[in-house]
């Protein structure tokens, strides 16, 4: 059985403005397998949200193939193959967070007994249980995101696509929420693909880390991690850890390189 | 609470300006009634005499408060609400065509906003034709509706509506192609992200983001409405309706009469603004954007 989910063959992407083409991905190889946690990490304009945006259909390639599940993005996501995650929460001011929850399964047309039950499930996941009625401005930031993810989740796509989801959180938080990802990606067996400029974050989340390098925006490295999956927070204090979180700086040193 | 001591403040400050002027105006008139008269009259005197002429220039409050009641609260006493010489009877005629032409205006200007969102050649053409129509002077154009339609066959209450519905369209089409717009990129690749059709796009995100452009415009609206109407009713030879009292008024130099139909205009406007206010909160509150 082929278990590759996701898989880029001489990906480019180029972006014509006024000063002239920018080369937001060149020449982008690689494949993700189900279940793997995957993390590009760059500085900013390596391309790595354009790669992600790629796998959503959200940015056409100009150049090379992609295909998510075996068909290209447009089917994959006309199929509700995926569950994305911005930066920001997002979430509808009108509508409560279950209601937020509840959203994209009112487009898909999904009944409401179902709706209900998805709601449940997916609140239970990210530890929001009884926050259903309330309104988004009731609560913190963290919890909002973790909504947001709830709401990607809710549809039971097998692929959860992550664009620096805890990029405007704070450290204690983050370490909090990331720790709760970890949890429930083992139990939902998703494969996640996760945008980040954290080397922390990347290096304990991920079971491979990309490590993309800009103009144009390429992949530089591609390191499988030796972590165990079962990682509590303490882990970053370990030797392996370290190893790893040095080999993804260096990377990124020796592609921000000409600057 | 808190509120109506400035309010109390503002009001009574315009009453004061508002005596003080009808003296400072009122005062010439006085003196000639008492030089033709051959009497001399103290400053007192002349100050009573501007509280209570008959054509002042500028009628006193109580003058005014005086008529509105005669016109208004007598005639419901009396049972002749809706006699011709009501201002109750009036105003309806006013609030009638305000009422129907807000109606049409409102679904005008959202329909061009949505035409404009969604449609790209009206994106292109629709707007400087919509700011030229609010360039061109309103009384000039009102004439010209009234005939054109009365000549196939339409009177009565529909042109006056066409007419406010000309005025009350702009600030509904310019808010809400704002408010349609205003979700941002992220909610729309939001929406793509799950598939969403054009429809689902407008009901789900852009219709209730819209909503807090929507009621402001609908207030300017609205009191754009009233004057359409009331304009509307100068050219229709003064028949009924608070434009007709205006311009009877005007005819036969009536000050008292233009001022109560002008006062009443007013009241008429904010308690129509207000309504709306009130919708406007309970709406956005149900929306927990409020």
């Amino acid at each position: 059985m082929n278990d590759t989910v996701i898989s880029a063959k001489n990906l480019s992407l180029t972006f014509e403005t006024n000063d002239g083409p920018v080369h937001a991905l060149k020449d982008i190889n690689l494949d993700i397998n189900k279940g793997d946690f995957v993390s590009f990490i760059g500085p900013s304009g390596c391309g790595k949200t354009t790669f992600l945006r790629c796998m959503a259909d959200l940015e056409q390639p100009t150049a090379g193939e992609i295909s998510v599940n075996g068909v290209s993005p447009t089917e994959a996501r006309k199929s509700r193959a995926y569950g994305y995650v911005f930066q920001h929460a997002g979430l509808y001011p009108w509508r409560t967070i279950g209601g937020n929850i509840r959203l994209p399964l009112e487009i898909m047309g999904i009944g409401r007994a179902e709706q209900d039950k998805s709601v449940q499930e997916v609140l239970e996941l990210v530890h929001l249980e009884g926050f259903e009625n309330k309104f988004p401005w009731q609560l913190s930031g963290g919890m909002q995101q973790r909504a947001s993810i709830a709401r990607a989740l809710a549809f039971q796509a097998d692929i959860l696509l992550m664009d620096e989801p805890f990029g405007a959180l704070d450290e204690i938080v983050r370490d909090h929420l990331n720790e709760q990802l970890l949890e429930l990606w083992a139990r939902t067996n998703k494969t996640i693909g996760f945008v980040t400029h954290s080397i922390p974050e990347a290096v304990y989340l991920s079971t491979k880390i990309v490590v993309m390098s800009p103009r144009p925006g390429r992949i530089h490295d591609v390191i499988e991690s030796t972590l165990p999956k079962e990682r509590p927070l303490d882990i970053r204090d370990s030797p392996e850890f370290i190893e790893i979180a040095h080999r993804v700086r260096d990377g990124l040193r020796a592609g921000h390189g000409d600057d | 609470m808190r509120n109506i001591g400035p309010i109390l403040t503002v009001v009574a400050a315009i009453f004061v300006l508002w005596y003080a002027g009808a003296v400072a105006l009122n005062a010439s008139w006085a003196y000639d009634k008492a030089k033709r008269a051959n009497v001399e009259i103290t400053f007192s005197e002349m100050v009573a005499d501007t509280m209570n002429q008959k054509k002042p220039k500028l009628p006193a409050p109580h003058q005014v408060g005086r008529e509105i009641w005669k016109t208004t609260g007598e005639m419901v006493v009396k049972g002749r609400a809706f006699s011709k010489r009501s201002l109750i009877y009036h105003s309806w005629i006013t609030l009638s065509a305000t009422l129907l032409g807000f109606a049409m205006g409102t679904a005008l200007g959202v329909s061009l906003s949505v035409g404009i969102v969604y449609n790209r050649t009206m994106d292109m053409s629709v707007m400087p034709w919509v700011i030229a129509s609010q360039t061109i002077p309103i009384l000039a154009i009102a004439p010209m509706i009234i005939v054109v339609l009365n000549a196939i066959g339409i009177s009565g209450l529909l042109p006056k509506a066409v007419i406010s519905m000309y005025l009350s369209f702009f600030p509904v089409v310019v808010g809400m192609v704002k408010g349609l717009r205003s979700p941002d990129h992220m909610m729309v690749d939001q929406m793509k992200t799950w598939s969403a059709g054009k429809g689902q796009e407008f009901w789900k995100l852009r219709l209730p983001s819209s909503m807090p452009f929507l009621f402001p415009s609908l207030k300017v609206a609205m009191a754009a409405s009233l004057v359409g109407a009331i304009v509307g009713e100068l050219p229709t030879g003064a028949v009924a309706g608070l434009g007709a009292r205006l311009l009877a008024g005007s005819y036969y130099g009536q000050t008292i009469q233009i001022w109560s139909a002008l006062i009443t205009a007013a009241a008429l406007a904010a308690a129509l603004v207000a309504i709306i206010g009130v919708i406007q909160k309970v709406v956005l509150k149900r929306m927990g954007m409020a």
